[in-house]
């Protein structure tokens, strides 16, 4: 890129001294990029899942992207309950029922044709929802088949997914975000970052050049040699979905087209690769050496070491060079474009990357709603008042019955309406029904039912159960204890996979406890991490309690109920800080039990010391657990009373729900 | 309707292919069940089969567009058509494929009361569902693993039955609804219930292509369509047409294959070596092996047919252990090259 480069990330940044610069002042320079490149091709790009909480940092990017998509294009907010309705559009009920005749309205989908739609609360988005803008971003257009209803209207629109989640909160639904170009992670970018250069012009591109990279951008040509530096980039980074690399070629253009060029240079390909390819990555990439077959011996073993900062500058300052002219001439395209996205790799994302996959994998992208599942789903239980909308189904007898009383006096009403303001004020107030307001003159309605008269079916579901498995692996839980409470774990799975119940399992031993596996349905990965679980050292028990509570609480929250199965012998030696003395672990421990108890799980505690144990014994009664002491257990032994104790066995009574 | 990337310009993924092939050359092999990671071209595909198969003729008036030629009896509104008439009135339609979308409802699937007009005109009638626009075309369902438990339900018995039964909100509605049933989804995310499983006809495996010189070819011409739909179909337009001839012809001609005992009995030993459950198994296998026949140009199913379709036809058969992690695929291609050498 050329010093004149309008979307060069240095516009506020001391470029002169790029070893200085801060990794979060690159990162909102890489944000404000993304922004301009969004803005080129909403749609093309599906979008962004943005990372953020909410504050002033994401406003301030979200008045930039809006400074630069042109003025008066499409802005819309998705609530995070938006309905069908409202999505797609369909009848508007109230309108309907008011003016006697199908009244139709847009969906936001549809609004936002040519435009960006805002996703609240990306993490929480239901997975009908996710689905509805998988469609529209794979075909251009929104369906709509509903109400009676069936047309199709065009919805090119770009997603900001606004991704509020914190900590161990699972990501946006999978399908959504494998469609959306860009991640951004605006979590640790200091408003006083964004002071410095955060103005709408700082972005480097404005809405005019946005406009002309828009129409320069299908005459871009791309090089052979840039293809195939984002596929084997893609691939070393082990990115393995063919969007992403073709993403990633949108990216380049885009790029090229902001800078007025007619073609791909080197450092858009690099650009691309580190907005698009690095944030999906799920390994590192191997060491030249070791890489693709392509690669050429005479590699430069100082590039071997991938140290994000030495890096990310390696990148950037040629950026603000008034060369274009390849920076490294004796490397390969590949391999700078390779060290581009390494270089975007914060430490420390990787494993947090596979953890939030699992988790979401786990979630499913079709279980973010589950609370809400009672209105969508099940059998039938009952009517309550309210309108058929986001899915509820109308419940037609009962509203006919709430109607029913009042036609009479509707009747009278509506003639006496009619007959009085035949003129002009007709149809004021609360008319809803009225007759006169329709031109083709049907007699007095057959039935004349207002709003209030709408009964919908309550659903009722079967909650999915979680169960949590709790394994104290120290030492002090015998060896041979441990390969029996794995059995038994194992065990339980089967039946697990019998009841379709997910389960999760949490390990403490030495000084922490761990998430094995965060709440899944695959049982293989359940297995997978038992058996690689390694025994010895110390209880800290209180961890464990602490991860089982807030795993447990999780599934609450998503509507869903959670049976803790822990196997330990009670016996803490390890504090929640990771000190030791039996004491204060006790204490801990004792504490953790203790709040565990007050969230009320169905909790089962098996005594896995070689006699009953009063610590086992103590602590199964301060967390409410059922205690099963089992002085010689074998793995079905331990089962057994595992599905008693629970009551699992007998749950999915298939008439339950009728 | 947008411009479908067309089949013949997948690269690579000839196992889901060839599956997709069969499928839609004899139906009644029972859909087709792709596992594998996203973005490897599993929409891509059944989107792109349905753009090449030629239009299908459907009764004018009939909403879930059957066939004039069916029998009568199958769907009440084309009984209501045909009677008092010689010839029904028919129209061009093109083969239909539906998304079945994870958070569908149930209502929206199967069909419900039609709102609008119980309200304004006050007629009990009943609007169609998903499982009725998908009547002699595809049904897709992407996540297929992470699909309600009462929509698989759901899936299994129409599936089975080949007719959806509506009774509720005071209807009682029947239609017919044949479709392929085509789902894809990630193993790692979840498991699909066995039931649901043993419904698929067909079950493929798909993974990105690991060679760096195919992956640089599916995003090129991804990137060519993209940017210029029109001219990149045109350009593949020949070689579509020729895989449309394929599917046309086998038609035609696979209910003629010959299926000799000496096959048949391979088949079984094949399944019993396997020690697949029931016996759909055989039968799946017959029919994929028939219907590539078919494709093929063939006569007669040979050993070579049963060879290639066994995989699809058998790895989601095997009666297996839940907490197993080893490939099925690899058991039954162990099997195959024990029972039909060669």
């Amino acid at each position: 890129m050329v010093a004149a480069d309008p979307i060069a990330p240095a516009a506020g940044v001391p470029a002169d001294d790029p070893s200085t610069v801060d990794p979060a002042v690159l990162r909102w320079a890489d944000a404000l990029r993304a922004a301009a490149l969004l803005a080129v091709d909403p749609w093309g790009f599906g979008g962004v899942a943005l990372k953020a909480g909410h504050g002033p940092v994401r406003e301030r990017w979200l008045t930039v992207l809006k400074s630069l998509v042109p003025h008066g294009s499409p802005w819309r907010r998705i609530p995070i309950h938006a309905g069908d309705e409202r999505l797609l559009g369909g009848l508007d009920l109230t309108a309907t029922l008011a003016a006697g005749r199908p009244v139709a309205q847009t969906g936001l989908l549809a609004e936002a044709d040519g435009g960006l739609l805002l996703l609240a609360m990306a993490e929480r988005v239901p997975g009908t929802t996710a689905s509805r803008l998988c469609a529209a971003l794979d075909t251009g257009e929104c369906a709509l088949a509903r109400d009676g209803l069936a047309s199709s209207r065009p919805a090119r629109f770009g997603v900001v997914a606004l991704d509020e989640g914190v900590g161990d909160d699972p990501p946006p639904a999978g399908a959504l975000l494998e469609r959306l170009a860009f991640r951004i992670d605006l979590g640790e970018v200091p408003v006083g970052v964004t002071d410095a250069f955060g103005a709408p012009g700082d972005a480097g591109a404005d809405a005019a050049t946005v406009a002309a990279a828009r129409l320069r951008m299908a005459s871009v040509e791309v090089g052979d040699e840039s293809v195939q530096a984002l596929c084997a980039t893609a691939m070393a980074l082990g990115v393995s979905s063919a969007r992403a690399p073709l993403m990633a070629l949108r990216a380049a253009r885009a790029a090229a087209a902001l800078d007025g060029r007619d073609r791909v240079g080197p450092d858009d390909t690099s650009l691309a690769a580190r907005l698009v390819l690095a944030p999906r990555a799920t390994q590192w990439p191997a060491p030249p050496d070791a890489a693709p077959p392509e690669d050429p011996p005479d590699a430069p073993p100082p590039e071997a070491p991938p140290e994000p900062e030495p890096e990310s500058d390696a990148n950037e300052p040629p950026a603000a060079e008034d060369e274009d002219t390849v920076p490294e001439p004796q490397q390969p395209l590949d391999e700078v474009v390779l060290e581009a996205a390494k270089a975007a790799i914060p430490p420390g994302l990787l494993a947090s990357l596979m953890l939030a996959a699992n988790a979401a994998a786990a979630a499913g992208a079709g279980r973010a709603g589950v609370m809400r599942a009672t209105r969508l789903r099940g059998r039938p239980a009952g009517t309550r008042p309210g309108t058929p909308r986001d899915g509820a189904r109308l419940a037609l007898v009962d509203t006919l019955r709430a109607a029913a009383p009042w036609q009479p006096l509707r009747r009278r009403e509506a003639l006496a309406r009619e007959a009085a303001g035949a003129g002009a004020g007709a149809g004021a107030g609360a008319g809803k029904a009225s007759a006169s307001q329709r031109p083709t003159s049907t007699p007095a309605p057959r039935l004349a039912l207002r709003a209030s008269d709408l009964r919908v079916a309550r659903l009722r579901e079967r909650t999915e159960t979680t169960t949590i498995f709790a394994i104290d692996a120290s030492g002090s839980s015998a060896l041979h204890r441990l390969a029996e409470a794995k059995g038994a774990v194992e065990l339980l799975l089967a039946d697990c996979y019998v009841r379709r119940d997910r389960v999760a399992v949490v390990a403490f031993r030495g000084r922490a406890a761990e998430v094995l596996l965060p709440p899944t349905r695959s049982l293989v990965r359940a297995k997978r991490s038992l058996a690689g679980l390694p025994g010895g050292g110390g209880t800290p028990l209180a961890s464990g309690i602490d991860a089982v509570a807030g795993l447990a609480e999780g599934v609450a929250r998503r509507g869903g109920s959670a049976v803790l199965v822990f196997l330990t012998d009670g016996r803490a030696n390890v504090a929640r800080d990771g000190s030791g003395g039996r004491a204060r672990a006790d204490e801990d421990a004792r504490d953790a039990a203790r709040r565990l108890r007050v969230a009320g799980h169905a909790t089962l505690l098996l005594d896995t010391s070689p006699q009953p144990a009063p610590a086992a014994q103590a602590l199964a009664s301060a967390m409410a657990a059922a205690y099963v002491p089992l002085p010689r257990a074998d793995a079905a032994s331990i089962a057994a009373p595992v599905r008693a104790a629970t009551g699992l066995g007998s749950r999915r009574a298939p008439g339950r729900a009728r | 309707m947008a411009l479908a990337f067309p089949f013949s310009a997948i690269v690579g993924q000839d196992e889901m292919k060839r599956a997709i092939l069969i499928a839609a050359v004899d139906p009644s092999v029972g859909g087709v069940l792709v596992l594998g990671d996203r973005g490897t071209g599993k929409s891509t595909a059944v989107r792109a089969l349905a753009a090449l198969l030629p239009k299908m003729k459907a009764t004018v008036g009939c909403r879930y567009a059957c066939d004039p030629a069916a029998p009568t009896g199958a769907c009440t509104e084309c009984d209501a058509l045909k009677a008092g008439v010689k010839k029904v009135k028919s129209h061009l339609v093109p083969v239909p494929v539906v998304d079945l979308p994870l958070g569908a409802t149930e209502d929206r699937v199967v069909g419900a009361l039609d709102l609008e007009r119980a309200l304004t005109a006050g007629v009990k009638s009943f609007e169609p569902g998903l499982l009725a626009r998908a009547h002699r075309g595809f049904l897709y369902v992407d996540e297929v693993n992470l699909l309600e438990d009462h929509l698989v339900d759901l899936l299994i018995d129409v599936a089975a039955s080949g007719e959806n039964v509506v009774e509720r909100e005071g209807l009682s509605v029947r239609h017919p609804a044949r479709f392929v049933l085509v789902g894809s989804g990630n193993p790692e995310e979840g498991e699909l219930r066995p039931q649901l499983l043993d419904r698929f006809g067909l079950s493929v495996e798909v993974s990105t292509p690991t060679v760096l010189a195919d992956r640089i070819e599916v995003v090129k011409r991804r990137d060519a369509f993209e940017r210029d739909p029109q001219g990149f179909s045109d350009r593949w337009h020949a070689e579509d047409e020729k895989v449309r001839r394929r599917i046309l012809k086998a038609r035609d001609r696979v209910a003629g294959i010959e299926v000799p005992d000496s096959v048949l009995e391979r088949a079984a030993r094949l399944c019993m070596a396997l020690g697949t459950d029931g016996l759909r198994g055989e039968l799946t296998l017959m029919r994929a092996a028939r219907a590539l026949a078919a494709l093929d140009g063939d006569a007669v199913v040979g050993d070579a047919h049963l060879r290639r379709v066994a995989p699809s036809a058998l790895r989601h058969r095997l009666r297996r252990d839940p907490l197993d992690d080893t490939g099925t695929g690899a058991r039954v291609e162990r099997v195959v090259a024990e029972q039909i050498p060669g």
